[in-house]
């Protein structure tokens, strides 16, 4: 196939996505408004309690609201990528899938087209809500913006490439909510996008390990640090490191050896 | 010749599914895999598609093994499932638009390739209507006229009336007959409802997982001695 070929395809793609989401306008609100729920109304409630102290990226000391912009801009990743793994059971459920593992391009290429065309959604959904935060006394450098923008793509491939992943385990559309229950609350409330980790550790050291073992923790760390253009590059690495792992393994369980995604019964 | 199989053979777990399938289409040609529910055809379709890998045996395309060359092969091959693959919520035009780009055409290609096949199926004044909005029998053409917008050479259908009335079904069977005629497409169809095949056409007869028949319509009937094919059906697998 001609690279042009692969263009139109990645196209193609990235189009029936947005058409699908502007299908689904009210995910797109809901997905702001969860949170920005945390962020005028959880924040507000909490700031009297959890004291933030000097911690990088920060130069200063800030306010809790905007401590948790960044950890919120990775919670509206994690659900919109499980929402789009929810997507692709849905697609499978109704046969579109095949169509799209009938194409003759290489399916780690599909695979991952969809997953980048996921991301953007989400990136936009959080430049959204970033600017909306505005209203509230979140204001991170001009440039951080812009800087912040690899770290939320590569937060939608790790959370896409992960809800892909699960997606292609789970056999039934019904089987999909319990598992959001085991994956999402767990990754985000054992992660640092609440609270500094420091304060994790005080309270109990065991459950700052696993928040330390935890891959969303280092991708909103990514995301913190790049949005107030610093740079750190034991979050980047693990996430990025995590991204291959989970797009091997997510690519490689849609290969046709594995019988069991296509939801196929002996016929 | 534009698809041979070659001693296929596939498992679900321990359960044999397909044993020792072997047969070749002649191009141009009406085919009918006729096997009562639960024979192996979607299976064979899985396989045919790559959606299922091979364990056994091989399958050639145009003499090309479909392994080691599955990217020419698949821009060959059109595919109509059993299931509907058609997104409900998107429109007539943007379901074909979207199978078009996955095999690689342009925009301007793939605008032109639907409107075309829209037309020919008698379809174009639905292009903007959103899928839910069709009937089963127009849904159903809608995806044959999906699988033929890279123009492939063989088509394969996989019980494509699959949840139509009676008119419809004719309605669909002579549509893909025509095809067949007109633009010479070899097309293999799967169904268990022996008023589908005719006489002339090409039947494979399938059941638990062999093929147990191949032939001409009329030279199965003389082989068997039976005076119709449903005659010949029952005789071979015990099924009404």
């Amino acid at each position: 196939m001609k690279p042009a070929a692969y263009w139109h395809c990645f196209v193609g793609i990235q189009t029936r996505e947005w058409l699908r989401f502007w299908q689904q306008r009210t995910r797109f609100a809901s997905a702001l408004v969860r949170p920005l729920l945390w962020l005028v109304v959880f924040a507000a409630g909490f700031r009297a309690v959890l004291g933030i102290s000097i911690i990088p990226p920060y130069q200063t000391y800030i306010t809790y609201e905007t401590y948790i912009a960044p950890g919120l801009c990775g919670m509206i990743i994690l659900f919109n990528s499980m929402q789009g793994a929810l997507s692709m059971v849905y697609d499978r459920e109704l046969g579109s899938m095949r169509v799209l593992l009938m194409s003759p391009l290489p399916r780690p290429f599909l695979l991952v087209t969809k997953l980048l065309a996921m991301g953007v959604v989400s990136v936009i959904q959080v430049y959204i809500f970033l600017f909306i935060a505005l209203l509230v006394d979140v204001e991170p450098p001009g440039w951080g913006y812009l800087a912040v923008l690899p770290a939320l793509i590569l937060a939608s491939l790790m959370l896409g490439a992960l809800g892909l992943l699960i997606a292609t385990w789970i056999k039934q559309l019904e089987n999909f909510a319990g598992v959001m229950n085991f994956v999402i609350f767990p990754m985000f409330f054992m992660s640092s996008a609440l609270y500094p980790l420091w304060r994790m550790n005080e309270a109990s050291p065991w459950l700052y390990w696993v928040c330390q073992f935890n891959p969303f923790t280092h991708a909103v760390e990514a995301i913190r640090f790049s949005l107030y253009l610093e740079w750190n590059p034991l979050a980047w690495g693990v996430t990025a490191g995590v991204t291959v792992v989970l797009v091997i393994l997510a690519t490689a369980g849609f290969r046709p050896q594995r019988t069991r995604i296509l939801g196929t019964k002996p016929a | 010749m534009t698809l041979a199989v070659k001693d296929i053979g596939f498992c679900y777990g321990k359960k044999p599914v397909l044993t020792d399938i072997n047969f070749a289409l002649d191009a141009g040609r009406f085919h009918a895999l006729l096997g009562p529910n639960g024979a192996g055809k979607s299976t064979l379709f899985g396989l045919l598609t790559r959606l299922l890998a091979l364990q056994q045996g091989d399958i050639l395309f145009a003499g090309q093994s479909l392994k080691k060359h599955p990217t020419e092969a698949m821009r060959k091959i059109g595919v109509v499932f059993q299931q509907n693959a058609l997104d409900l919520d998107l429109t007539v035009r943007q379901n074909l638009m979207y199978h078009s780009a996955l095999h690689g055409l342009s925009r301007k290609q793939s605008r032109l390739r639907g409107d075309q096949e829209l037309e020919r199926f008698g379809l174009l004044g639905r292009a903007n209507d959103p899928v839910r909005a069709l009937n089963g029998g127009h849904r159903r053409r809608v995806e044959i006229a999906r699988a033929l917008l890279h123009q492939p050479t063989l088509l394969l259908l996989d019980e494509p009336t699959a949840g139509l009335d009676i008119a419809s079904r004719k309605a669909l069977n002579d549509h893909v007959r025509q095809l067949c005629a007109v633009d010479k497409i070899t097309v293999l169809w799967a169904t268990h409802l022996i008023e589908e095949v005719s006489a002339q056409d090409r039947v494979m007869v399938l059941h638990q997982g062999r093929l147990l028949a191949d032939g001409s319509g009329q030279a199965l009937c003389n082989k068997t001695g039976t005076t119709s094919l449903a005659e010949t059906f029952e005789l071979l697998t015990g099924v009404d």
